[in-house]
């Protein structure tokens, strides 16, 4: 681990401040992704601002959503009355990623700025393009079986790991931020970047832009998360997705749909959307939608499972959002979210 | 009058201390002065070193010493051979490299320079400011093309481990069998991944003149580290002192690879202070020793009825530049099945990486797999129901060598795990069962582990205050060493459980072997026993001489021990306490050693357990996922010394087996052998919503021939066996065989849409 110091933040914008005159310092909250970067050498940074004591930890009604303060625990938001009823599709990509102990840390703001899970970025003797700009890409023509199959570059093939984020993309969430030019408001979908040829940025934040917090908009539809992983519990997705429907009778009005660990970011599958919108709800239907989501697919070497996974995921996500099918687990919990279930007789609790 | 401890369910005695935090393991000693040691390791999987730059480390912050190549002390050659155990060339087990001798690479993550600082933070970075260049050359990676392939004659150059056999003419009957059957099976590279990684200690004193090195060492064989550590540093073994009460996990590592040892024993040497090494996980993915990928092919001939005529097993291995370890595969091939012709052979390659070495169940545990396999698949060929079919082959001697075995009740094990998974009333049909999204399938496969047991030595001593203390050089590594040794022990000295103490993981107890091969119960038991009435043998005849015994006189034969007590067994009013005996001598305490071993009865039987696992899975169709639904086994592993560690080395075993089928794996990369994964975020061992409730049954009937305990090792047993219980039920979910571990979601689905 490179040496650094550490400071405690009073405010956000001293917080901002500080990070922005320094090109070598970056925020910690939870630090349950920094840390494990640090350790690992693959964040150097010289200077840690914490803002983990920072205000922002309430989640609160808001124009007929749900403001979710930036330091809001994992753990409390999903739990949170009003999202786990009204947003389940994030409560259960909360509660169907990494561990209760990481939840309870991990903040609302850490998770979506956590890092790829491309086994290369963490190792300083491979080259990565995202971790050490211009050294090349390992998983190109390597071990790619986590990899993106949408909207990679020649630079970067790499996934984003949140669960949360591709909930959040759904749902058009709102970030808020304060940063070295003001205040802003990001659409949820344009915070990530595609890698293009700078996979280092992940985001379009600046550096010193803080997150305030994540509104979820009113919403009054169903929202639902679905995950596959190679172990029922604590493990990354190979693939998932969120839906977010809302009805007009028996027809579908709008619907929106965010892939994860297909691409650098949560996917919005806007060809699915577009077929579904004005339809009545059908397994036919919801199969002509994932084979417009996977249509342009790309894979790899190691990733073209991701394809059919990807798209029966979707078709699965799509039943059960619109009452086609029962959700496999309470609306709202990671029984819901956990594609295959749990080992045992019974493989959710209802 | 005390019951006997042995056989009882009772608690482990060191659970209370593990939980509380109390039990120290390797890493927790701090001694005075102590500093810290982080290596620097191997970009590149094969090559030299260029040059090493070491200046940056040097000026770091806290740095006492930076060791490569170029100054670090001189190490003899690995010893050829160990308490009998090879360890060089083909078959050997241990990795013989001698780290930091020459610039030569034969692994990427091989150490290439320890950096010795005063806190493991200055170490750690300035270990990050070590800038090697290489003179690089292409890794050898691919098994088939492997420039350096051979044919190792013997497992760890025993006896009794031929890898290359034929019995009768195999390849003959194949090709006149009415059926035949030939398949490929491949399983990945896994990682042992203890929760504790690999650490050492060592401080170097001078006594009486002479270099005296003191270690504290996450081995699993204090004795054979002593051995090598005395060995490669050129000092008499009686200068070295191995100390290791308590292990966390080791499950194959942390026996036969010593380079971590060694490199911190000579960091302290430079540094003139001690010094503690602890691995990174990630390091625990180079340096810590693996189970090598396979690939077997069983070619299996039998007749219309399913009798086996002929069975082939043959494996390819890999092995790293510097081990001749090899994965030997047919074990369970070579002694389950009544067939007449039977052969096994076991191919090496040497490739650019790091060296494998056992790992729970090493040979059984992938080879069991593809032979359980294998018969499941022969099952279906002839339309018979696999238990029937393994019922039809049932042996009775050991077909290699004639040998009948010592104990096998292994029918009793099919019947009652059928009666646990509901055998009977599930459709025998593949593909069709389902319950909502999933497809239902039922598996089994037969499990089984060599009964080995080997020399081991113990001291007992009984003190004037009626405590009792037994000593024994072995290995508490989550085992349950430390309660039942207790328990057969204070069985044996006719002492109350909590007036015996036992005491291991020391290199100045006496003598035992390496911790491994499900053989620490069989070996250990005896000793502790041995020695146990050795020191009341002692007891009695202190009594004998004494006028004021009541036992004055008595004849040894005359006398037994009763609840603390020596009295003469036609009258057992007449007699008196341990203590009163001692304290009347003026002795504080008697002690007597005992050495015991296997004798003839190894060469009348054939020593295995046995054991019948079943399995229950649900498979996602649209997802590839496979959960287990149901888990069940039972067990012939003669007798239970304690059910209730037994069960928990059961469950562990079978939960690590669970993990090895569904998805352990390491990948390295194919093109410059670094491996890909090295963490446990991406590595994936099970949780606990992979594991089902596992049901678990012994039939705790003793062996009459293996010891005075009648018990046979249970510590491996559990992970053989449930890989092919589970992938033969994800057959019969889906009609596809899937022949290659571990079974992700990415090749079922890829079977799937076939
Ligand atoms: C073993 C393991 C398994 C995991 N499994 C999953 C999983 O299955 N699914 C999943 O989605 N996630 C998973 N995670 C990731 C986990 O969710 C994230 O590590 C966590 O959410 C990060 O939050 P944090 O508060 O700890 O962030 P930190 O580690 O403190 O920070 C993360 C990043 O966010 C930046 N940051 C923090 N707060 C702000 C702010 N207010 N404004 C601007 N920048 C900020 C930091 O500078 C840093 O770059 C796993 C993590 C681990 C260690
Ligand atoms: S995919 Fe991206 S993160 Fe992975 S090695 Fe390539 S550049 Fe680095």
């Amino acid at each position: 681990m490179h040496p650094f110091q550490y400071q405690r933040s009073e405010s956000g914008s001293q917080a901002v401040a500080i990070v922005a005159k320094d090109s070598d310092a970056a925020f910690i909250a939870g630090g349950t992704s920094q840390v494990d970067l640090l350790k690992e050498g693959v964040h150097q940074h010289s200077l840690l601002v914490d803002v983990a004591g920072l205000p922002l930890r309430q989640i609160n009604d808001f124009e007929g959503g749900v403001r979710i303060g930036a330091n809001a625990t994992n753990t409390e938001a999903a739990y949170y009355p009003a999202i786990q009823a009204r947003y389940p599709a994030v409560s259960e990509a909360l509660l169907a990623g990494a561990s209760v102990q990481i939840r309870n840390m991990a903040t609302m703001a850490g998770n979506p700025l956590q890092r790829t899970r491309c086994p290369y970025f963490r190792d300083l003797d491979q080259p990565c393009n995202k971790r050490t700009p211009g050294s090349g890409c390992a998983a190109i023509g390597g071990y790619n079986h986590v990899h993106a199959l949408f909207g990679a570059s020649a630079a970067c093939v790499a996934t984003h790991p949140s669960d949360l984020a591709v909930a959040l993309s759904a749902l058009d969430a709102r970030v808020q931020t304060t940063g070295p030019r003001g205040n802003r408001t990001i659409a949820f979908p344009d915070l990530h970047r595609l890698p293009g040829t700078t996979p280092h940025l992940d985001t379009i934040l600046e550096h010193g832009e803080l997150i305030t917090s994540i509104d979820l908009p009113a919403f009054a539809g169903r929202s639902h998360y679905l995950k596959v992983r190679e172990r029922a519990s604590y493990a990354y997705a190979l693939a998932s997705c969120a839906v977010a429907l809302e009805m007009d009778g028996a027809k579908i009005k709008r619907a929106r749909i965010a892939l994860g660990g297909v691409a650098h970011k949560p996917w919005r599958a806007t060809p699915a959307e577009t077929l579904l919108a004005g339809q009545q709800p059908t397994e036919k239907l919801f199969q002509a939608a994932a084979a417009a989501a996977f249509a342009d697919a790309k894979p790899l070497e190691h990733n073209a499972y991701k394809i059919p996974m990807g798209r029966n995921l979707l078709v699965r996500a799509l039943l059960e959002t619109s009452g086609l099918q029962p959700l496999q687990g309470p609306a709202g919990t990671a029984f819901a979210a956990s594609v295959g279930g749990m080992a045992g007789q019974v493989a959710t609790p209802n | 009058m005390l019951t006997e401890a042995t056989g009882q369910p009772l608690d482990r005695v060191d659970g209370r201390l593990k939980v509380m935090g109390g039990a120290r393991y390797t890493a927790e000693w701090d001694l005075p002065g102590l500093a810290y040691g982080a290596l620097a390791t191997s970009a590149i999987a094969h090559g030299k070193v260029r040059a090493l730059d070491i200046k940056a480390a040097q000026q770091a912050p806290g740095v006492l010493a930076v060791l490569t190549y170029l100054n670090a002390p001189r190490l003899q050659p690995m010893p050829e051979k160990v308490g009998g155990t090879l360890f060089r060339g083909e078959g050997g087990i241990t990795e013989t490299l001698q780290p930091l001798q020459d610039a030569t690479i034969a692994y990427a993550g091989q150490p290439l320079a320890v950096v010795v600082a005063d806190t493991h933070e200055h170490a750690r970075y300035a270990a990050s400011l070590v800038h090697i260049t290489y003179d690089e050359a292409a890794p050898e990676l691919d098994r088939a093309t492997a420039s350096r392939q051979t044919l190792p004659e013997a497992f760890t150059g025993s006896k009794e481990e031929p890898l290359q056999v034929t019995v009768g003419d195999p390849r003959a009957a194949l090709a006149a069998a009415p059926v035949k059957l030939e398949r490929v099976y491949e399983s990945a590279i896994t990682h042992h991944n203890p929760i504790e990684q690999l650490a050492t200690i060592a401080r170097w004193e001078k006594r009486n003149g002479a270099d005296y090195l003191t270690m504290y060492d996450t081995t699993r064989g204090v004795d054979t580290l002593q051995e090598v550590i005395a060995a490669s540093l050129n000092l008499p073994k009686d200068n070295v002192h191995i100390i290791c009460p308590f292990i966390g996990g080791a499950f194959g590592s942390k026996g036969w690879l010593y380079a971590p040892a060694l490199l911190t024993a000579m960091a302290a040497r430079v540094a003139g202070r001690p010094v503690k090494i602890e691995l990174r996980r990630q390091d625990m993915f180079s340096t810590a020793g693996q189970r090598g990928a396979t690939r077997q092919t069983l070619s299996l001939g039998a007749t219309r009825d399913g009798k086996l005529t002929s069975l082939q097993h043959d494996t390819q291995a890999q092995t790293s530049m510097v081990s001749g370890y090899v994965e030997p595969c047919a074990r369970v091939s070579r002694m389950m099945y009544a067939v007449p012709n039977l052969g096994f052979a076991h191919h090496l390659s040497h490739l650019n990486l790091p060296s494998p070495c056992p790992m729970r169940g090493p040979g059984e545990t992938v080879g069991g797999w593809a032979l359980e396999c294998a018969i499941d698949e022969l099952a279906t060929e002839l339309n018979l129901d696999p238990v029937e079919l393994r019922l039809r082959n049932y042996a009775d001697k050991n077909p290699e060598t004639g040998k009948p075995f010592s104990s096998k009740h292994l029918r009793e094990c099919y019947a009652r795990g059928q009666e646990l998974i509901g055998w009977a009333a599930r459709n025998p049909k593949p593909r069709s069962m389902r319950e909502g999204n999933s497809l239902i399938g039922y598996g089994v496969a037969t499990t089984m582990y060599p009964a080995a047991r080997r020399e081991a030595s113990a001291r007992a001593t009984i003190f004037a205050d009626g405590r009792a203390l037994v000593q024994s050089a072995t290995h508490e590594l989550g085992n349950g060493a430390y309660t039942i040794f207790r328990q057969v022990s204070a069985d044996a000295l006719a002492l109350p459980l909590d007036r015996v103490h036992f005491e291991l993981g020391d290199s100045a107890l006496p003598k035992a072997p390496t911790t491994g091969g499900s053989a620490t119960t069989a070996t250990i038991g005896p000793a502790a026993t041995a020695a146990s009435q050795a020191v009341l043998s002692a007891l009695k005849k202190v009594a004998i001489l004494d006028k004021k015994s009541p036992l004055f006189g008595a004849t040894e034969d005359a006398i037994e021990a009763r609840d603390g007590r020596l009295v003469r067994k036609a009258n057992a009013t007449q007699g008196e306490t341990y203590e009163a005996i001692l304290k009347r001598a003026k002795r504080p305490s008697i002690s007597a050693e005992s050495t015991t071993k296997p004798g003839d009865e190894r060469e009348q039987f054939s020593f295995y357990s046995f054991g019948a696992v079943f399995a229950k899975v649900r498979v996602d169709e649209a997802s590839g996922s496979v959960r287990v639904a149901q888990l069940c086994a039972v067990y012939d592993v003669g007798r239970l010394m304690n059910p209730q560690t037994a069960r928990s080395q059961f469950i562990g075993g079978m939960s690590m087996g669970l993990g090895a089928t569904l998805m352990e794996a390491t990948h390295y990369d194919d093109r410059n052998g670094r491996a890909v994964v090295r963490n446990l975020a991406d590595y994936h061992v099970p949780s606990m919503a992979d594991t089902p409730d596992i049901i678990v049954e012994a039939l705790n009937i003793p062996d009459p021939h293996i010891s005075v305990q009648g018990a046979r090792g249970i510590g491996e047993i559990g992970c053989v066996g449930t890989p092919a219980a589970i992938t033969n039920a994800v057959f019969h979910a889906t009609g596809q065989r899937l022949r290659s571990l571990p079974l992700t979601p990415d090749k079922l689905l890829k079977a799937l849409a076939s």
